[in-house]
């Protein structure tokens, strides 16, 4: 079992960088498009904003609230993906072709990048709740322990 | 025989891993060793792709938004970085997997050891 | 980046793979291999390939050494002491055979950098030439991936969250079963 950190500053180092982790996944979500990131990186570094506090506080107080419900958002992440997918498939164009998709007033290029966009947030859910989830699921505790 | 030690090394090194992965995967009695030894080789394959895609005097497959035209000998080849990225992250959900095995074969033999195991399953 | 700086980070990268397997304390290993992990990145985004090194600083450096540790701090992380070394003869034989024909067949590859090599043709030819009008995306890696390639991520994130169910599945407690 991970037992809280005993010094203040981890304690204030956890409180202070958990935001930032997530501010900066959320921007490597957001400008894959234009440098270097997408969603595995985002989906990752959202997992890492997740565990430092529970390193440095414990895992007896979040495991009554995630342990179980953290795989449910992996569930909605890839059906997001499969949905955005389908989407076209339903109207008339073929399977994952994004250019299809009922958003007005854009050609099929914008169409695209907004389609990639969506299906990156889904990878990212989907990353981030199974790094969480296969985290909970090594440190729990065996019977008897 | 010499040209690719000088001018390839990737290649020599990337055959060094692989090898030393598999040895240890087959030779280690630890089973956190044979982990060890399995994201080895895992990594030195995706190094030989990587090699695949470079192109000499290219830059990274990411258009500035000055450029108009798009000769495919400035930039990197994109293919393999994409099946890469692939790689790594099924490469990490195989190793969650393992890594859950061993924990539930050591709480049943509390041990790690691949030869206490099979002597206490008998 | 010039050949001497590929030639120091394999150097590097190779010797902290052989430290990891040679010690004895696992959590040490396991801290080696972060470090092979991340000479790896860097070598990578020297040649080129960022998105790749970025993945592999985050999630290989990043996120297995996690599960390691994770998994080491709770059974044993003390290898046992062997006295004779075990060395499997046979083993050593048949991979050496196979480095040898490797190191035979690599003398085919094409030259490291050859713009005109096969692989750098036809197909990931007209992605660099196509994906900026089709996608609308500077970056070529993300169109590939989620766009011409699209099928293969959604396979991936299926694998993902397979693991993810698969770990849950194998680890639960025994009270879990009846709730």
């Amino acid at each position: 079992m991970i037992r809280p950190h005993d010094s203040v500053i981890v304690h204030t180092l956890a409180r202070v960088f958990t935001p930032i982790i997530q501010l900066f996944a959320l921007y490597v979500l957001i400008h894959g498009h234009d440098s270097p990131g997408g969603g595995f990186q985002a989906g990752t570094l959202f997992a890492a904003s997740v565990i430092l506090p529970i390193l440095a506080f414990g895992i007896q107080d979040s495991q009554v609230v995630l342990e179980r419900r953290a795989i449910i958002f992996g569930a909605i992440g890839i059906l997001l993906y499969a949905g955005i997918g389908l989407l076209p498939l339903i109207l008339g164009g073929e399977f994952l072709n994004y250019g299809k998709l009922p958003i007005p007033g854009m050609e099929a290029s914008a169409r695209r990048h907004w389609g990639i966009l969506g299906i990156e947030i889904g990878v990212t859910m989907a990353v981030a709740a199974t790094a969480v989830s296969i985290f909970y699921s090594l440190s729990e505790r065996g019977e008897g322990e | 025989m010499a040209d690719i030690l000088l001018y390839r090394p990737h290649f020599v090194a990337f055959i060094i891993l692989f090898l030393l992965g598999m040895y240890i995967m087959v030779v280690s009695l630890n089973l956190v060793k044979k982990l060890i030894g399995m994201y080895i080789m895992q990594t030195s394959i995706i190094l030989f792709f990587i090699t695949l895609a470079v192109k000499k005097g290219s830059t990274i497959p990411i258009l500035l938004p000055s450029v108009t035209a798009l000769t495919p000998e400035a930039y990197a080849n994109p293919l393999p970085h994409v099946l890469m990225l692939t790689a790594i992250v099924v490469g990490v959900s195989t190793l969650g997997v393992s890594l859950a095995m061993v924990i539930a074969l050591y709480r049943e033999y509390n041990t790690l050891e691949e030869d206490q195991i099979l002597e206490k399953m008998k | 980046m010039t050949l001497f700086d590929d030639y120091l980070l394999l150097i590097l990268a190779v010797v902290m793979a052989l430290g990891a397997v040679y010690v004895r304390d696992l959590f040490s290993g396991v801290l080696t291999l972060a470090a092979y992990s991340f000479f790896l990145a860097v070598l990578w985004a020297g040649l080129g390939a960022v998105d790749v090194a970025f993945t592999e600083a985050v999630v290989g450096a990043g996120l297995s050494t996690v599960f390691f540790l994770v998994a080491l701090f709770h059974t044993s992380h003390q290898e046992k002491v062997r006295k004779p070394v075990p060395v499997r003869i046979t083993a050593l034989a048949s991979l050496g055979i196979l480095g040898f024909l490797l190191l035979f067949g690599s003398v085919d590859l094409p030259v490291v950098g050859d713009p005109e090599s096969l692989p750098n043709k036809h197909v990931s030819a007209n992605y660099i030439r196509n994906s900026l009008e089709d996608t609308d995306t500077p970056n070529m890696v993300t169109a590939v991936l989620a766009d011409y390639r699209g099928f293969d991520t959604l396979g991936e994130t299926a694998v993902i969250f397979t693991a993810g169910v698969a770990c849950w599945m194998l680890l639960r407690r025994r009270d879990d079963s009846a709730s």
